[in-house]
Formats: C-alpha cells, sequence, structure tokens
C-alpha cells in the first residue's frame, strides 16, 4: 500500500539515514572494545550538539522509514481497512518518535 | 520451505531485506528504552551494559549489527536499481550486500569479544 | 535416446478456486513432448471434462500458461524433458487469478490493470498526418523496445508475491506497458500515465523481487521497466510536487 509520498518518504528517509547508519556502526565498533559504561557513553554524548543534531535526526528518520516499512508489511500481511492503516503507521511513527526523543535527550543533554 | 517460483536470488536478497527490516524496527523500543535509562535510572543502564558482556549476548549483538548492516547494503542496492540506470549485474550486488554486512559484523564481533 | 519412463504420473488441478483438488494421471512418455501436449493427452484419452485454454501452441498468443511444478511457464514450448521431477509432473492454473475451472482462470483482472495502468496510445497526430519516422537508436525507442515482445501470458503476475499480497498492485506486465508508453515519442500525455502509476496500486509497491524477470517466458524484464517508473515518477515528484 504505498503511492507516490510514502514512497518517497520512504527512499528520502533512507538516504538521510545511509550515512548516518555509516557513522553509527563506526562509533559501534570503536566504542565496543573494552566494554560499555553508562560513564563513557554520557561522557562522549553528554552537552554536545553535534551528537544531539546526529541522533536527534537519525531518530526521526529512522521512525519515519520503520513506520512506512512496517504499514507495507502489515498490509501484505493482512486486509485493513485504508483508514486502520493510517492509524498503524501514525501510531507506530509517533511511539517511535516519543522514545527515541527521550533516548537521544537522556543521552546528549546535561 | 522456499516455494519454487522463489528461488532465486533477488527473492532471497528481499526477503532478507524485509526480515532484517522487520527486526530492526522491532529491535528499536527496546533500544530506545535502555538508553532512556541514563537519563531515569543510571544504575539500571550500567546493570544492563554488565549484562551484554555475557557471551551469548554478544553473539546476538553480533546479529543486531549483521541486520543493520545487510539492510543498509541492501538499500544501497534498491537505491541505485530504482533511482540510476539499470545495471545488469543485480545478483552480484545482491551478493556483495550480505559480504559486505558480513565483512562489517565480524569486524565488529572481533573487537567486542 | 532418452532416459525418460514409458508413463509419468501426472497431477491435475480439478475444480474452480474455492472447491478442488489434485487428480492424478498416467500419461505415456514421448520424445518432444510440452506440457501442452501432456494436458492435451488426458483430456482427449483420460477425461473430457477436463478444461483449459490455449490456442496459437507455438508461444505467440499468451493463452496456455499454467503453474507448473510449482512455476508459472508457458505450456505449449515447456518441454517436459526440462521441467518432469522424479518422473512427477504437478499441473495447476496459474497463480494470483480466480479460476473459472480446472487449468482455466479468469484473467480479466490482469487484462483491466492493463487498462487502469493507462497502458493505451494516446495520439499525438491525426491519421492524415504523414507518418513521423523513429530512430531504432533513439534512447526512448530502445527502452520502448525492449518491453512490446510482451504476449500478454500473465507468467509475471502468476510470478509476483506483491500481486498475491496486494490485490490493488497493477504487476509487471500492465506496468511495462505503461513504460513502453511512457517511452513512446509519439505519445502525447505521459503525465496520465505517470499519474496512473503512482496511486496506492502503482509501481511503487514493487518490492524488486525480480520473479517477474525471472520467469518470463520471452526473456523481458518487467523489473527493469518499473524500475525505470520509479525513476522517472520520482524526478517528476521533485520537480513538480507530484
Amino acid at each position: 500500500m504505498l503511492d507516490i509520498r510514502l514512497y518517497m518518504l520512504q527512499r528520502i528517509s533512507a538516504l538521510i539515514m545511509a550515512p548516518l547508519t555509516l557513522g553509527h556502526i563506526a562509533v559501534m565498533i570503536y566504542a565496543i572494545q573494552g566494554g560499555l559504561t553508562t560513564a563513557e557513553i554520557l561522557g562522549r554524548t553528554q552537552g554536545s550538539v553535534l551528537w544531539f543534531s546526529f541522533y536527534g535526526t537519525f531518530v526521526i528518520a529512522a521512525s519515519v522509514h520503520a513506520a512506512i516499512g512496517l504499514r507495507v508489511i502489515l498490509s501484505e500481511m493482512v486486509t485493513l481497512p485504508r483508514f486502520a492503516l493510517s492509524v498503524f503507521t501514525w501510531g507506530s511513527c509517533l511511539i517511535l518518535l516519543f522514545m527515541g526523543a527521550r533516548a537521544v535527550s537522556a543521552v546528549t543533554m546535561l | 520451505m522456499i516455494r519454487s517460483h522463489r528461488t532465486h536470488t533477488l527473492w532471497l536478497a528481499y526477503i532478507l531485506h524485509r526480515v532484517s527490516g522487520l527486526g530492526l524496527a522491532l529491535f528499536l523500543p527496546t533500544h530506545f528504552y535502555v538508553l532512556s535509562l541514563a537519563l531515569t535510572q543510571p544504575e539500571r543502564l550500567d546493570g544492563f551494559l554488565h549484562f551484554v558482556e555475557i557471551p551469548i549476548v554478544k553473539v546476538a549483538e553480533f546479529g543486531l549489527v549483521f541486520l543493520l548492516a545487510v539492510h543498509f547494503f541492501g538499500g544501497l542496492r534498491l537505491m541505485a536499481l530504482e533511482w540510476l540506470p539499470w545495471s545488469a549485474n543485480q545478483k552480484t550486488l545482491a551478493a556483495g550486500a550480505v559480504a559486505g554486512a558480513f565483512l562489517i559484523s565480524t569486524t565488529f564481533f572481533l573487537r567486542a569479544i | 535416446m532418452s532416459s525418460i519412463p514409458d508413463m509419468m504420473d501426472v497431477s491435475i488441478w480439478r475444480g474452480d478456486g474455492t472447491f478442488g483438488q489434485f487428480e492424478s494421471f498416467k500419461v505415456p512418455a514421448q520424445e518432444s513432448q510440452t506440457i501442452l501436449d501432456v494436458v492435451a493427452w488426458v483430456q482427449q484419452n483420460q477425461d473430457p471434462t477436463l478444461t483449459y485454454r490455449y490456442a496459437c501452441r507455438v508461444g505467440m498468443c499468451g493463452s496456455c500458461a499454467m503453474m507448473v511444478n510449482g512455476v508459472p511457464r508457458w505450456t505449449c514450448r515447456t518441454h517436459v524433458k526440462k521441467v518432469l521431477v522424479n518422473n512427477n509432473l504437478e499441473v495447476g492454473p496459474l497463480r494470483n487469478l480466480p479460476v473459472i475451472k480446472d487449468l482455466a482462470t479468469d484473467m480479466d483482472p490482469f487484462f483491466d490493470k492493463w487498462v487502469a495502468a493507462e497502458g493505451v496510445h494516446h495520439p499525438t497526430k491525426t491519421r492524415d498526418a504523414p507518418i513521423e519516422p523513429i530512430l531504432p537508436t533513439n534512447a526512448g525507442r530502445v527502452e520502448a523496445s525492449s518491453g512490446i515482445e510482451c504476449i500478454n501470458c500473465s507468467v509475471c503476475y502468476a510470478a509476483c508475491d506483491t500481486v498475491a499480497n496486494n490485490p490493488d498492485y497493477l504487476g509487471p506486465a500492465a506496468l511495462q506497458r505503461a513504460w513502453t508508453v511512457y517511452n513512446d515519442s509519439k505519445d502525447a500525455n505521459k503525465q496520465a500515465v505517470l499519474d496512473a502509476v503512482s496511486g496506492v496500486g502503482g509501481c511503487h509497491n514493487c518490492h524488486s523481487q525480480g520473479s517477474c524477470t525471472v520467469h518470463c517466458p520471452n526473456g523481458l524484464n518487467p523489473m527493469n521497466a518499473i524500475a525505470g517508473l520509479k525513476r522517472v515518477t520520482a524526478m517528476s515528484f521533485f520537480k513538480n510536487g507530484k
């Protein structure tokens, strides 16, 4: 159930995430050695405008991308009215946005 | 058992992209919740980070990084297929995406253990 | 010369879309035998009530496609030797279409979608105008040429999981037709084509599984055509906001 608008949102959010994903993977590979601690994570990210905008953008793009992806999977597995699909898409997007915003603020704000 | 009309490379690439995307979407809420513990209950976050030192959890992390990397490379292939001029070597590119994802997730795993 | 045993075990779907089962037949094997020959032999020698559809028998008309061992194929040009597994054949009606009876499907939804995809010519001139020459090397003509050998057999439509999961989806053949019309320099309304393929059942639902291209009996590449439509609709979206 994708028209051109949802398709463009899906692809543009993907293109935004492409460099962010590479960065995220690089950070993971760098940070994982020797284990993770809360202090180590917060020491890197807290109070940093750069990390806030990096992960803030990531969360927005990922929420949009995941919500549309889940919508497609759901619509192809069960028959639902268009309205129910929209509620599901918006619901997933908002839940991810809310949880993502909490996570980003938790690790970047003082 | 995969039905016979599906037993070809690009269908397998499709199902890998779908399953990895679904897995990542379902993992995201957990990921966000654990990170938000830093704000509310830092000691529980440290407890969790301690828990991820268990070897079996390292293997699960390897799996997650693989899902992310394979969705990333597979997505790049699809973007190129759709928005760049047609290229006939789609099977090779799909195989390359899986190889690239293994390379990255194995690098992560070797640094993690 | 051949190692095919004398008799083959052939299962053929009997019934309509709602009720039915596979029925077994013993069919004599012959040198150079097609799936359509097998079905015809059963109808002529074992059960005259067996229903199936064919016309040209030479791979031009697109009427005889069926599921053979789970794969959609043009049965008139599929040799038994190529698809026989352990001396067994399973022949069923095409997937993703309503079954009328036995092996004959109702192809109306398939053709309705050709119309819905705006796969029709929008003329630029009247019948009195002189014929406009088109260079065979012209880029649009090359793209259009790659799709025009479609025989409307619906094999791609039956192979596509997106068609199976999304009843609105126009499907590979109709979208490839739209791409051909879009690339026709004599076509006057390309925007109508783009609008027709941008709705809820349009080209953007395609997941590039590529089963259409793998199974097309004529070696066409609908996946490429659909990717082309995605490309031009995306460009149009960036330019015109739709």
